[in-house]
């Protein structure tokens, strides 16, 4: 399952991040590696963005970037 | 006496510039809450224990190896520069996500301290750390401090000193994981067999940089011959990592194992006594603020009100400052005889620089406003709410960080758009921060709308003007995306920092800075600029000119006369070197509604918006006597100018070029004054056509 498919409220477990390298350096900054739960805080009208919480950090992101998260919802 | 140099380092929103501010007990530094406050290295010396501090505070940066462009900015300074100590600056309440720059900082083998900031609210928040096991695992000093409350602080800058001082480090003891320190034995005990060493590194250092695939540690060791027997041990030991963590990618196995190591040092020092069920204060505010429906409306709510409040509030000292500025005008006037003297110091630089004062509450208010967004965290939400529209448009949600500071000055805004990481969001938002309407223009726009729509509705229309800046700035986006800036889109990924509550200290430093360099600039540039508008304006001098008036006026009744002396002003006026040079420029404004005068004001705009209305106010106190009474200005523009050039005239000031200084720092962020050019070229069609349309369809 994608990030982008969860709805506020919903939690997860990351299973894999399929975007670049440089991308995947600033997620794994931030705490989002493989492995990591998050919970999704809020999301924009029509879900362009949306806000999730990973070890207490908020984080923002648009759909795209959403969609190469592989999630596993709990 | 002795220099320490410091570099500070540490993730946004750490508190780093406000932990400056509490070692130095200085007030230079800008201090915000969202990311990218810093983005150029700030330099601070102060003295303590007879060592000179020598401070530079780095951007913020959640890793060190390069991302946007002040992560390398971070990068190349950490690497390639000479100094002392570093400082890295963590937020005690994220004590997790800010080791994993911690890991990368200890790597550069330099002199360090980690001071865990915001203890403060960590106390508050049920957070318990163990700053001696911290200590004993990473192997450099730790400090608890606090820069809201102070504490702590003499103890950083204690250990500041003992480290500077000391030439022994601590052994750290990180340990990887099993797999790792398996394959690290491995290395390190066959270097040690071999008897290699290498500059200071240790030998467990080196086999951990050969693991992680370290490009310098390989080149130093390319010629060496334990290169050779080298390789099939790294070889095995990369193999038995691919398949303990599952992939291929040593970046990837590397932020792995930082992250286990944070996670462990967490787990070991950490104590958190916070009620797990219970919502934080930002999860809440975040519950409305950045609501699904309400989110954009409120935002919006907000920046109406800022405009409302700017006029309304602003207006009350003006009267004030007005009548001040006339009494003071008369009083000097009348203690000066010399007529020469009396005309440059009243008519020039008391009416020009008075004009630019008047607007200070205004400016005062504006800042405020800005100040608010940025230390309370909310700009980040605008930045989360707004960036599926923004993205329509081409833009970056982050690109509204540097257009809301354009909002203030156009200055710190080019700077902050080194936020953004690609080059092509970059110059776009560049090219688009000069429509939104600095603080500079504002006191054009309020003596505009003051004088032509009246006091009631002038607030309204204000948030107008600002927002149609805007949304043409959007328009414009959108084009040169289509147009000039083709290619891929940034990705958007945004830390939202915890809502903070504003410090009143903080903002008050930032407004006051802003207002004393307000100040500064009447007093010295506007200044001189009025200076010359006046001998411009009344040079060269018409003997002939001013004999046969005199004759007329001689022969007339007195209030013949009187209007006859105007009379005589006005022609001298449109005959001085200014007078020219409007005349001379006048044709190309003509189709938009502007006289000569409006035109000079234009013109001398481009060194100074403040500069459109001390001109204004010089060309047009002329004509008059400096009037004591309130807004002796707005009232002879409504005289002399009509609705359709006064509303043409706002939307030509709305686009044109930014100011002379926002200007070079443009061609410096762009990277040339080949793009000057084009942004010259850019906003003055942009502008003619704008001024011409709106003129037209008022006329």
């Amino acid at each position: 399952m994608k990030l982008s498919e969860l709805n506020k409220g919903d939690r997860a477990i990351i299973k894999k991040i399929d975007s670049s390298e440089d991308l995947k350096r600033r997620l794994a900054s931030f705490g989002v590696v493989r492995g990591s739960e998050l919970s999704v805080e809020a999301c924009s009208i029509g879900k362009q963005t949306m806000e999730i919480m990973v070890d207490d950090t908020f984080i923002g992101l648009r759909a795209e970037e959403a969609e190469e998260i592989e999630v596993e919802k709990i | 006496m002795d220099t320490i140099k410091i570099v500070l380092a540490g993730q946004p929103n750490v508190g780093k510039s406000m932990l400056i501010n509490a070692m130095s007990g200085s007030n230079g530094l800008k201090v915000g809450n969202f990311s990218g406050v810093t983005v150029e290295k700030t330099e601070l010396c102060f003295e303590h224990h007879c060592h000179m501090f020598e401070m530079v505070d780095l951007p913020g940066t959640y890793s060190i190896r390069g991302f946007s462009q002040e992560e390398k900015v971070a990068h190349d300074y950490l690497v390639n520069e000479d100094y002392d100590v570093i400082i890295n600056v963590l937020d005690s309440t994220h004590l997790k996500r800010n080791l994993l720059l911690t890991l990368e900082l200890l790597k550069l083998n330099k002199k360090m301290v980690v001071a865990l900031n915001m203890a403060d609210e960590a106390k508050k928040e049920g957070i318990e750390i163990d700053v001696k096991q911290i200590e004993k695992i990473i192997g450099v000093p730790v400090v608890l401090v606090s820069a809201n409350t102070k504490e702590g602080v003499e103890e950083l800058l204690e250990k500041v000193h003992e480290v500077a001082d000391s030439h022994e480090r601590i052994k750290s003891n990180i340990l990887y994981s099993d797999a790792m320190e398996e394959e690290i034995l491995a290395i390190e005990s066959f270097l040690d067999q071999k008897g290699f060493a290498l500059r200071d590194l240790s030998n467990r250092e080196i086999a951990i940089r050969l693991l992680f695939e370290d490009k310098d540690i390989y080149k130093e060791l390319h010629d060496e011959p334990i290169m050779m027997e080298l390789q099939p041990i790294i070889l095995k030991a990369l193999q038995h990592l691919y398949t303990h963590h599952d992939t291929k990618n040593v970046q990837e196995i590397k932020a792995n194992e930082y992250h286990a190591i944070a996670r462990g040092i967490h787990l070991e020092t950490v104590k958190c006594q916070r009620d797990r069920g219970k919502k934080s204060l930002t999860k809440q505010i975040d519950e409305v603020l950045i609501n699904r429906y309400l989110g954009i409306p409120i935002f919006l709510f907000l920046m109406w009100g800022l405009f409302q409040l700017t006029f309304t509030l602003g207006a009350i000292p003006m009267d004030l400052i007005d009548g001040a500025i006339g009494t003071f005008g008369d009083w000097v006037g009348s203690n000066i005889s010399n007529e020469f003297m009396r005309n440059v110091i009243v008519d020039g630089i008391i009416a020009g620089v008075g004009a630019v004062l008047l607007f200070l509450p205004n400016i005062i208010i504006l800042y405020i406003g800005i100040a608010l967004l940025e230390t309370t965290g909310y700009m980040s939400r605008v930045a989360f709410l707004l960036d599926g529209f923004f993205h329509k448009f081409g833009l970056h949600g982050k690109s509204f960080i540097p257009l809301v500071t354009g909002f203030g000055c156009s200055v710190p805004a080019y700077m902050a758009a080194r936020t953004l990481k690609s080059e092509k969001d970059r110059l776009i938002t560049l090219f688009i921060i000069g429509f939104m309407s600095c603080g500079a223009r504002l006191p054009i726009y309020v003596l505009f709308t003051g004088a032509f729509f009246g006091a009631d509705k002038a607030g309204n229309i204000l948030f107008l003007i600002y927002i149609s800046g805007a949304m043409l700035g959007l328009v414009m986006a959108k084009i040169l995306r289509v147009v000039v800036f083709k290619g891929e889109d940034e990705p958007f990924v945004m830390e939202m920092p915890k809502y903070r509550f504003p410090s009143f200290t903080l903002i008050w430093h930032t407004v006051y800075n802003n207002a004393k360099s307000y100040v500064k600039k009447a007093g010295t540039f506007i200044l001189g600029a009025s200076v010359l508008i006046w001998v411009l304006a009344t040079y060269p001098n018409q003997p002939i000119l001013e004999q046969e008036y005199q004759a007329k006026i001689e022969q007339s009744s007195k209030e013949e006369a009187k209007k006859l002396e105007n009379q005589l002003k006005m022609k001298k006026l449109e005959m001085s070197y200014l007078g020219q040079i409007g005349k001379a420029s006048e044709p190309f404004f003509e189709p938009l509604g502007f006289d000569w005068k409006m035109t000079v004001a234009l013109e001398t705009g481009l060194a100074a918006k403040e500069v459109v209305v001390s001109t204004l106010g010089v060309l047009y106190a002329i004509g008059d006597e400096v009037d004591e009474n309130s807004n002796a200005l707005a009232r002879e523009l409504k005289k002399n100018i009509s609705f359709a050039s006064a509303i043409s005239f706002i939307v030509f000031v709305m686009i044109y070029l930014p100011c002379l200084a926002a200007s070079m720092v443009f061609a410096k962020e762009a990277g040339g004054y080949k793009y000057l050019a084009y942004l010259f070229v850019f906003t003055t069609v942009t502008a003619w056509v704008f001024s011409f349309i709106t003129y037209r369809i008022l006329v």
